[in-house]
């Protein structure tokens, strides 16, 4: 079989059979332990300067934030937005508990549908599980609750993200995914799919010029909820 | 895939002669540079990073048994499949009866530059299945029936006017007198077309920057989303990845991705980096049932243990031929198979021969910039001068190339004969070209004089006038005073 002979050539390449029971417990060992490298200090930074960071990196990367009180003023932030730029006021809304609460019925004018990503979507808004201030970027596990063709399908795609979840760097928003999620059917923490999503989509194939609007969302918006006391400026 | 690997020289000289392509060049390749400098400059620790990332990829390398065995059982553990090939007609295989048992018509494929070493779009095609290319560079050179000229960029050879030629010629349902006001309407017309087979096909093809031992998954980075689409609407998901594509743990992938778009793009981060674990999940609205990691080895396991082994850290983020003259001059093309630039003239030889690809690491003037820019520090042209080396061993060269370097090799291990011999044939070049200034040939140096003329040497050799100087320097020099500065 072809996994014996890759496997064979290798640790022969490596002079050596398969490796001792010692060797293994300590390689098993770091994959328990998982450890860090070196870490980035832009982003080891107060609270506040955190939160601000990681709006400069989103807003460089060409999405746009806004900054919200509380999650009853979401539906008039999402009004906003829409009007801005021209877009009927009706999206596919991510079936997110903390999402399906909102009083949209209290905002007649927004038609909201929950359910996932279709073909002819112009607007989605998605529920965020984390923000990376680092490089501006948002951490989009699939579950029952997040499906992943909300992220893919629309023209523009908005996600509710709470301040209390924006993390300095990559390692702490894993640190969350680990010590939160426990998948039924596999017994690990990783859901079938994780997008790290840093601005709306773009390609540069053409003459090595920049063009936002690929295969993705053309316009990435985030509507940062400021629910973290400690991060407010 | 077949290589003209061997008619490296007859490929650069029409490369050198190609207006098109040498605007193409000229546009694109200041972009790559300074784009990386930005983004390296923008992050003070990048230099330790490139360390931690070699390292990383060290240790992985030194392990790779275990580490690939943890990460076929943590694949099937999450539901998905690992299909093991030895060889680009094994993958070929595996890929086609998944295919088959998904009774697909359609296939969309993310870029992926394995599949191309596979060869599995001829593949697909002869067995009746289309394969769709949905990147938007990839899209084009599938309608120009060409291979990619650049791993991050596989259009780096094209300009403007050949792709609204090619999407005129091509997509022949919309008005022919159509104008492309922008670059972002050729890109609006792929993302419109595309759509429809996003949505039509049946198995989706991937590749993956890396996979991850810890948790079984496999990583795309791509800018597009094309890649996402490929793999989340489709009811079945192929990753293609070859064996070195493996790290440990979430971690280890998150410290090679700080240097990966960095390095490649001039990005702090790609817009998409997608982990895939799994098929879907009770409960999940979306995404494909089936998941499958194709593993394929073709020749890199035999590079273990030997001075290429370093060539397998590579993570393919093309800097060292956005920063290659040679690369920079001829194109990706030229090179004949999948790899081009110095990563390709060093990776090529090992996976097809140095007998079909010797020319590759010749072609190399050793300047050193894609060692200095690789952010996982493979000394390429140590590597290269390896090759060479073997190649002259197993007497791959042309006699005359033999012989001229047995002549040079006489000279260099006798330094006394080596100055007389220059000075003697400096002063001959000297006294022949004393009216000319420059010669615009030479016997026995027409590769040089093809490209440029050769100056006329004046006075004398380096030897001899740096041995004049020195002495001067100790004649001249004042005896030092009681106290100093």
């Amino acid at each position: 079989m072809s996994k014996e002979a890759i496997l064979g050539a290798i640790r022969r390449g490596l002079k050596r059979g398969p490796l001792p029971a010692d060797q293994r417990a300590m390689l098993e060992g770091r994959l328990a332990t998982h450890p860090r490298h070196l870490i980035p200090a832009r982003s080891r930074v107060g609270r506040p300067e955190q939160i601000a960071l990681f709006i400069r990196n989103v807003e460089k990367e060409f999405g746009t934030v806004a900054r919200v009180p509380n999650f009853a003023a979401i539906p008039q932030a999402v009004a906003d937005y829409l009007a801005a730029q021209n877009l009927p006021a009706r999206f596919a809304m991510a079936p997110h508990p903390e999402l399906k609460r909102i009083k949209w019925a209290d905002h007649p004018m927004l038609e909201v549908e929950t359910r996932k990503g279709e073909p002819t979507d112009l607007v989605s808004l998605q529920h965020g599980y984390a923000g990376v201030a680092e490089t501006g970027t948002l951490m989009l596990p699939s579950d029952p609750h997040r499906p992943t063709t909300l992220n893919l399908l629309p023209d523009t795609e908005m996600v509710v993200l709470r301040a209390s979840r924006v993390v300095g760097a990559y390692e702490e928003a894993w640190d969350l995914l680990r010590a939160e999620r426990t998948d039924k059917q596999t017994g690990g923490f990783m859901p079938r799919n994780i997008m790290w999503v840093t601005g709306p989509s773009r390609s540069a194939d053409i003459e090595q010029t920049l063009e936002l609007g690929a295969h993705g969302p053309r316009a990435l918006h985030i509507i940062l909820v400021d629910d973290d006391p400690a991060a407010k400026a | 895939m077949n290589s003209t690997s061997p008619q490296f020289k007859e490929n650069a000289r029409k490369a050198m002669a190609d207006a098109g392509l040498q605007k193409a060049l000229g546009t694109a390749k200041g972009a790559f540079l300074q784009r990386r400098a930005a983004a390296v400059a923008g992050l003070p620790e990048f230099e330790q990073l490139r360390n931690t990332a070699r390292d990383i990829k060290n240790h992985t390398l030194a392990n790779l048994d275990f580490y690939l065995e943890k990460f076929a059982e943590n694949v099937e553990r999450a539901g998905g499949h690992v299909h093991w090939c030895s060889t680009a007609e094994e993958a070929r295989a595996a890929v086609l009866e998944i295919c088959r048992k998904a009774n697909a018509k359609t296939v969309t494929k993310g870029k992926s530059i394995i599949s191309e070493e596979m060869g599995i779009n001829h593949h697909l095609e002869a067995h009746g299945i289309t394969p769709v290319e949905t990147d938007l560079g990839e899209y084009i050179i599938q309608l120009r029936g060409e291979i990619p000229s650049h791993i991050i960029a596989p259009a780096f050879h094209l300009n403007r006017e050949d792709w609204e030629a090619d999407f005129r010629r091509a997509h022949t349902d919309l008005d022919p007198d159509r104008v492309f006001h922008e670059r972002r309407d050729i890109l609006t017309e792929a993302r419109t077309r595309l759509r429809q087979k996003f949505l039509a096909a049946d198995v989706g093809i991937t590749g993956a920057n890396f996979l991850i031992a810890e948790t079984g998954s496999s990583v795309i980075v791509t800018n597009e989303g094309n890649g996402d689409l490929t793999q989340t609407l489709p009811r079945v998901h192929i990753a293609l990845a070859s064996i070195e594509k493996v790290v440990p743990t979430l971690e280890d992938a998150t410290s090679l991705l700080r240097v990966l778009a960095r390095s490649a793009t001039g990005q702090d981060f790609s817009v998409y980096t997608t982990f895939s674990t799994g098929g879907r999940r009770k409960g999940d609205l979306d995404g494909p049932e089936e998941y499958h990691v194709v593993l394929l080895d073709n020749g890199r396991s035999n590079m273990m243990g030997t001075e290429f082994q370093e060539m397998l850290r590579c993570i393919r983020c093309a800097a060292c031929m956005n920063h290659c003259p040679v690369y920079g001059t001829t194109g990706g093309h030229a090179y004949g198979w999948v790899y081009p630039g110095p990563m390709g003239s060093v990776l090529t030889p090992s996976l097809i021969g140095v007998k079909e690809a010797g020319h590759l690491p010749n072609a190399s003037t050793f300047c050193g910039r894609c060692e200095s820019v690789c952010p996982v520090k493979i000394p390429l042209p140590k590597l290269m001068r390896h090759w060479r080396e073997r190649e002259f061993e197993r007497h791959l060269q042309p006699g005359g190339v033999r012989t001229g370097l047995g002549i040079w090799a006489w000279f260099a291990k006798r330094p006394g004969m080596y100055r007389l011999a220059s000075r003697l044939g400096i002063g001959a070049l000297g006294w022949l070209g004393r009216k000319k200034g420059a010669f615009k040939s030479l016997p026995l140096a027409q590769g040089w004089t093809e490209g440029r003329d050769l100056p006329v040497p004046q006075g004398r050799t380096f030897m001899d006038e740096y041995a004049k100087r020195q002495r001067n320097h100790s004649d001249s020099r004042v005896p030092r005073g009681g106290a100093g500065r």
